[in-house]
This record gives structure tokens, sequence and C-alpha cells, in this order.
């Protein structure tokens, strides 16, 4: 097994990609936290408690589920938005949820505005601006996803989660696989539960900007 | 056609950029008679650029994505060039080729499209500039034509290679001298539109962007043509007004002295046999449907 553990970085300019660092995907009823393979169960509890100690826990919803391409995409949206209502009902005073869209691929020119959306192509862009310390993909296709967490691990310290319909994303620092609505309510309800057993981080956050 | 087929999830409506929701409630795509007039009543499926100000080719982009007769079921080929600074702003389907691959990748998708989707009018354009149409991409571009492959080549010729700071291209005119072709070009434009014509093309068009509903005509006309017949080719003129050493207010003048009857970009067309009998169909069934639909609003009023 690797020695190569998936942290926040920033690690630098070029990260190398995590596959090609010994890290490997998650099967089928597993998920992975830092690059080492653990229990679905684990990694609802551990995503649940990152954004409960997270200043700005954010929500990066991606074409998949922001167009309503069938019912299925419909219904992911929809818990989705019930996972921001979640997150805005834990947090204690001082914490920022944000659910911001990831509406296009193509790079933006002549300019993106990262207050209201982002860009796979400069992602960190968007982090720094809305100081954001922990975000979770959802409904981005997955080479966007891995091209948008390396970039993200490389020039943030941002705590990056994946919620992958396929088969996960070993660059982020924590990835579920075969997404699901049931998936998505059950990290709602581990929020939840959750509620007030974790202390935010709100003094010693860095703000996901680097240096 | 119809935009029924785009929609924002309602759960994540809120949260999309307005210019999404724009595109969504209030731009051309499924009415029919979408055409350059929509420009700045509708929301339109380019709305920035990072083009130079006062660019032409900006202006051809915006006429020839008004007229698209099927935006929502056409995909685009661009190739390396001015025009790539453009299509990541564009609302239509588009894919980047490698410079001059252009009309190889067309020829590829038009066939997957049809294999994939065949119950369903998928239109294919290629708009590519003269250095991907006419020298790095010659090869690929009378392959297509040689193979009767089914869709549009438009060329936005400025005579140069301006993205690079103002090469010599084959579409250079004689004797003309750049920033980077300091000894000026030694032979002749090279005719394309006579190519193409021998090439295969059913419908070829050559001349400027100066006139909008010139360019709204020339687009519909090649792109059903393409769509029923065979390849159509359009090259159009958008000076390069900083390479040619313009203001950016001369760029409409410089194209309306380059269409002058003697000049090089006087209107020129093309159209096979097959080809004028499509259009002379589709101009009934045009005057069909305005006829039924000046009927039906007249009986709508009496009563």
């Amino acid at each position: 097994m690797s020695d190569y553990r998936v942290l926040p970085g920033p690690e630098h300019f070029l990260p190398p990609a995590a596959a090609s660092m010994g890290i490997r995907l998650p099967n089928p009823g597993e998920a992975h936290i830092n690059g080492v393979i653990t229990s679905e169960e684990d990694a609802y509890e551990e995503a649940a408690r990152q954004f409960l100690m997270a200043k700005v826990p954010t929500i990066f919803p991606g074409p998949l589920v922001l167009w309503a391409w069938n019912e299925k995409a419909a219904k992911k949206a929809t818990a989705i938005r019930h996972l921001f209502n979640t997150l805005k009902e834990c947090v204690q005073p001082g914490q920022k949820p944000m659910l911001i869209p990831m509406p296009d691929y193509r790079p933006k020119y002549p300019k993106i505005n990262p207050e209201v959306e982002i860009n796979p192509n400069h992602p960190n862009l968007t982090i720094w601006h809305n100081k954001i310390d922990c975000c979770i993909f959802i409904g981005v296709h997955c080479h966007q996803a891995n091209l948008s967490l390396k970039i993200i691990r490389g020039g943030t310290s941002c705590y990056t989660i994946a919620m992958c319909a396929q088969a996960g994303h070993e660059d982020a620092m924590l990835s579920f696989r075969d997404a699901s609505v049931e998936k998505i309510m059950r990290l709602a309800d581990t929020i939840k539960r959750l509620k007030g057993t974790v202390q935010p981080r709100l003094a010693s956050a860095n703000n996901g900007v680097s240096n | 056609m119809s935009k029924e087929r785009i929609q924002i999830s309602e759960a994540l409506y809120d949260i999309m950029p307005s210019d999404y929701q724009d595109l969504v409630k209030s731009a051309t795509y499924g009415k029919e008679d979408r055409g350059w007039k929509d420009i700045g009543t509708s929301k339109e499926l380019i709305e920035q650029h990072s083009l130079c100000a006062g660019c032409p080719e900006s202006m051809a982009f915006r006429y020839i994505l008004a007229s698209l007769p099927n935006p929502e079921d056409t995909v685009m080929v661009g190739s390396t060039g001015c025009t790539s600074l453009v299509f990541p702003m564009v609302a239509v389907h588009n894919i980047h080729s490698l410079f001059g691959n252009q009309n190889a990748i067309a020829s590829g998708l038009k066939r997957a499209l049809s294999v994939r989707f065949p119950g369903r009018v998928k239109d294919v354009v290629v708009l590519a500039g003269d250095g991907a149409t006419v020298d790095i991409g010659l090869d690929m571009t009378l392959q297509a034509w040689f193979r009767q492959e089914k869709f549009t080549t438009i060329c936005f010729d400025n005579e140069l290679y301006a993205n690079t700071g103002g090469q010599e291209s084959g579409l250079m005119q004689k004797g003309f001298v750049a920033k980077m072709a300091p000894v000026g070009k030694l032979f002749d434009k090279v005719r394309l539109p006579e190519i193409a014509r021998e090439s295969g093309c059913h419908y070829v068009v050559n001349c400027t962007v100066s006139k909008p509903s010139l360019v709204e005509k020339v687009i519909r006309n090649a792109v059903h043509i393409a769509r029923e017949i065979g390849p159509t080719y359009l090259q159009l003129y958008t000076p390069c007004i900083l390479e040619i050493g313009k203001n950016s207010m001369e760029g409409l003048q410089e194209m309306r002295d380059s269409e002058k009857p003697t000049e090089r970009f006087a209107y020129k067309e093309y159209v096979s046999e097959p080809a004028k009998q499509l259009l002379a169909e589709l101009a009934a069934k045009d005057k069909e449907r305005k006829a039924a639909a000046k009927q039906l609003a007249a009986q709508a009023q009496a009563n």
C-alpha cells in the first residue's frame, strides 16, 4: 500500500495525480479518506464532521444535476437542496454554508464571476474569493472533477469531498462512489445527527487561501 | 425541435448564473423564424466575446449563430485561430479540433450523429479561419468535399494569420505586406470557392459579412443543402482590422470596399442543380407556411 496521503494543500503548483502515487479507488460499498480505503459509514461521519468544522462549507453541484436531463437528475437536485438546507440548519453562528454551481466546463473568457460560479479550469479562484475551506463535488463529470480536485489540492488548503456517481475520485481527500439520492440524503442525516457535537474551527481557519 | 429539452433543475434554479436562466427563458432555441433581427431583442447565443473591439469576425459570429436553423441540434467544429477564443462563450454544442483537422472531425461527427440519432436532424457546421481551412487543413477540407460529407464549411477569411501576429496565408492577396510577411505575398490568393465547386460542393458563396440579411440567407441555404444533399462552402471576408492597419470603426467600410463588383469579395454564388431544386421546394413550403400563419392571424382578429 502506498504511503502517500491525499491531504489538504497547497501541495505544490503541479500536484501529482493521486493514482500515480499508488492511491486506488474504493470498491462498491466502500469509500476513501485521504487515500485510505474505508467503510462508507466512516466516510459519512468524517464528511459530516468536516462540514460542521468548516468556516465556509460549500456544495458544488455540476451539470449532471443542474440540468434536468431526466427524472433522476431532478431528484438528485432536490436532494442536494435538502443537503444544503440541512447544513444551514446545523451550522453555528459564524459559519457560512454556500451552494455554488459549476454550470460550464469551458474556460470562461473574458472573465468568470467566482462569487456565483465555479469553473473546473480555475476552481481556485472561487475557493479563494469565497474563502471556502471545505467543499463537496456532486454531479460533475469525472474528468472535470479530477482536474478541479487536483488544482484545488495544488493551490489551496481546502478540504475536498467527492460524491461521485461512478467509481470515486482518488484526488479528493474523501470520496464516495455510486452516488445516489439515498446517499446524498444519508449524508444530510449524518450532518443532522452530529449537529452540536463538532466544534467549528472558526478561529484557526486559514480560509482555503494558500500560504 | 424545442427548448423544452433544455431545462434547469427546479431545485437548483435560483443558484444558476443569470445568463443560463436567460438562455432557457428567452433564447431563440426552437423559434422557427429566428434570424439576425433577434439580435438585441432576444437572448443571443453569444453575448460576450474576447475578440478585439470592432472585429468584423465578432459580427459574423453573431449573424451566423442567429441564423442557424436548428441551434439545439447543431454541433459546430472550430479550429485554432481567433474563432477559438469565442467558442467558449457560444451556447451551441461545439468541438475544438486540432489545427487543420476540423473537416475530418466533422466528417466522423456527422456520421456518428446519424447512427446515434437516426430519427433526428443533426446539423454539423465547421467554422475555421483561412489558415486552418486553406493552408494547414487543406487536405482535410478537400477530402471531406470529395467524400460528399453532409456538413457546411465556413471559412472566416481574414487573409492572414491574425492570431499570431500577421503571417502570410494562402488566402492573402498577392503583393500584400503584413507585419510578419515583409517581402509581400508572391502568388495569387488561392481560389478556394472555385476549388470547392470542382471538388463537389453543392453550394458555394464568396462574400463579406457587411449585410446581415445576406449572411442569414446564405447560412440557412448552406445548412439546409448540406443536410439534404452534400457539402457546402462559405467564404466570408472578416478582415483583421489590426493587421491591415485600420481602426475599430473601419471594419464595416473595409468590407463594403472589398465587395464592390470588381473587388475580390464581390458576391459570388454557385448552386448545383439538385440544390436549386431543394431551395425552390423550401421557398415554396416557407411561402405556404407564412400564408397559413397570416390566415390564422386574420381569423383570430375576426373572432
